[in-house]
């Protein structure tokens, strides 16, 4: 994989690394991680290759009106919403959607992330992809974001104490099949106003988002029927923060959140038997694939002053911070909640794209905008 | 906080900073594996969740 190779032996090269992280997934935890690790590096594959994100069309629907990637986010949606709410309804005992309760804690800490993922351009599955596709930024945010969401978990109790609704799902609101209709509505009524606020040029879907929307909501969908559950990124960076946090000799187990059951079994065994930890690392390497397999990667991100990069890796922080008390990111609260019914997945959308708002007019008193605009324009899907 | 970006010479190159990327997961997993216990491949779940009549047991960041 080295620049110096032909291409044909590039390519060779880093289909062996896939198949490699494949086989050694299957060898060492099973079946199952192997699938789920082919569901990761499709995702990340698809994610990168396709450049299908959610931070960037959220910027560039306020700042460009261009719609198309934010209604290729709720088509995505919408067709996992399809195949995932016959699924839960059939499946109960098996499968379980990401629903979660709305809170205070919640809806602040979501706008916070919005916020947060305009200021380092990329959002949870963003900054795993984008780290793994060469982006030094992403990589310094990746970092802040995993010691974060291990912050977060330390505090979460206390923040879902300040006040938190039942768990509603649109289907125990509704009824099954009409709370499917009323995702599909509510998905295409967003839809509606936001193809009615873009501009007339950037309001129509290019095939390479219809494609990939199909994909992410196929590879969402296996998720779910694969692991049990919806697809997440949030749980997962936590626990390696957790893992590092054990290794440098914290008592991470005699935390309240790390010695609830579920939690302690995830932090005593391998991160290989971690749903969320499989997926993660298959995006982040499929994110490295698909920018090897190109002919010439992308031009590295502008070089930043020394607070700058101090401002990117604080933001990951709060950005993980603030996706562990939010109940998820832009995948495991907005994607995967929504898209299995939950109450709260619409909520954190409104948020944090609120947040979201107001970070873009935070960035350029951290960054210069000059800079910020440079790194975007070179393509880069955050 | 309201530095201007100061352009400070040639930052590595994508292929580089993605194999840092891959050498961090693959320190994690390092890290990992001296922290956890074992896997035990006799213990490994049904291959698919889907029909497996097992209730779901991962963990997610929706759960509090």
């Amino acid at each position: 994989m080295n620049a110096g190779l032909s291409l044909p032996v590039r390519r060779t090269g880093l289909a062996v690394l896939g198949l490699l992280l494949v086989v050694g997934s299957f060898v060492t935890a099973g079946p199952r991680a192997a699938l789920l690790m082919m569901v990761g590096l499709g995702l990340g594959l698809a994610l990168e290759g396709l450049r299908f994100g959610f931070a960037g069309p959220w910027r560039v629907m306020v700042t460009e009106r261009d719609g198309r990637g934010l209604l290729a986010q709720f088509v995505a949606i919408g067709l996992a919403a399809l195949v995932a709410f016959p699924l839960l309804a059939s499946f109960p005992d098996e499968l379980s959607g990401a629903h979660a309760p709305v809170g205070v804690a919640m809806i602040a800490a979501a706008f916070v992330f919005g916020a947060m993922m305009q200021i380092v351009l990329g959002c949870g599955s963003g900054t795993l992809i984008n780290a793994g596709s060469g982006n030094l930024l992403a990589l310094v945010a990746l970092i802040g974001f995993i010691a974060g969401s291990f912050f977060g978990t330390l505090h979460l109790q206390w923040w879902t104490g300040l006040g938190s609704l039942p768990v509603y799902t649109l289907q125990g609101l509704f009824g099954e099949s009409a709370g499917l209709g009323v995702t599909l509505a509510g998905l295409a009524g967003l839809g509606a106003l936001v193809y009615r606020k873009s501009a007339p040029d950037k309001r129509r879907i290019p095939r390479r988002l219809w494609v990939a929307a199909l994909l992410i909501a196929l590879l969402a969908s296996l998720n779910l029927v694969i692991a049990g559950q919806s697809w997440g990124v949030v749980y997962g960076l936590g626990l390696w923060g957790a893992k590092f946090a054990q290794a440098a000799g914290m008592d991470v187990a005699a935390t309240t959140f790390w010695s609830a059951p579920a939690h302690a079994l995830r932090l005593q065994q391998s991160l290989l038997t971690d749903v969320t930890s499989l997926t993660n690392i298959g995006l982040l390497a499929g994110a490295f694939l698909a920018m090897r397999w190109k002919h010439n990667p992308d031009p590295q991100v502008e070089a930043l002053s020394a607070s700058s990069w101090a401002v990117i890796l604080l933001a990951g922080i709060i950005m993980g911070y603030s996706a562990r008390v939010a109940l998820g990111c832009n995948v495991g609260a907005f994607f995967s909640g929504v898209s299995t019914g939950s109450l709260h997945g619409w909520v954190w959308f409104v948020a944090a794209f609120g947040g979201s708002y107001a970070g873009l007019r935070l960035r350029p008193r951290l960054l210069t905008a000059r800079s910020v605009v440079a790194t975007t324009a070179g393509g880069k899907r955050v | 906080m309201n530095d201007p970006i100061k352009h400070q010479g040639q930052l590595p190159g994508r292929p580089i900073v993605g194999m840092l990327a891959l050498g961090f997961i693959l320190l994690l997993l390092v890290v990992d594996d001296a922290e956890s216990t074992p896997i035990n491949p006799f213990n490994a779940p049904p291959v698919i969740a889907l029909g497996s009549g097992e209730a779901p047991s991962g963990a997610h960041c929706t759960q509090p």
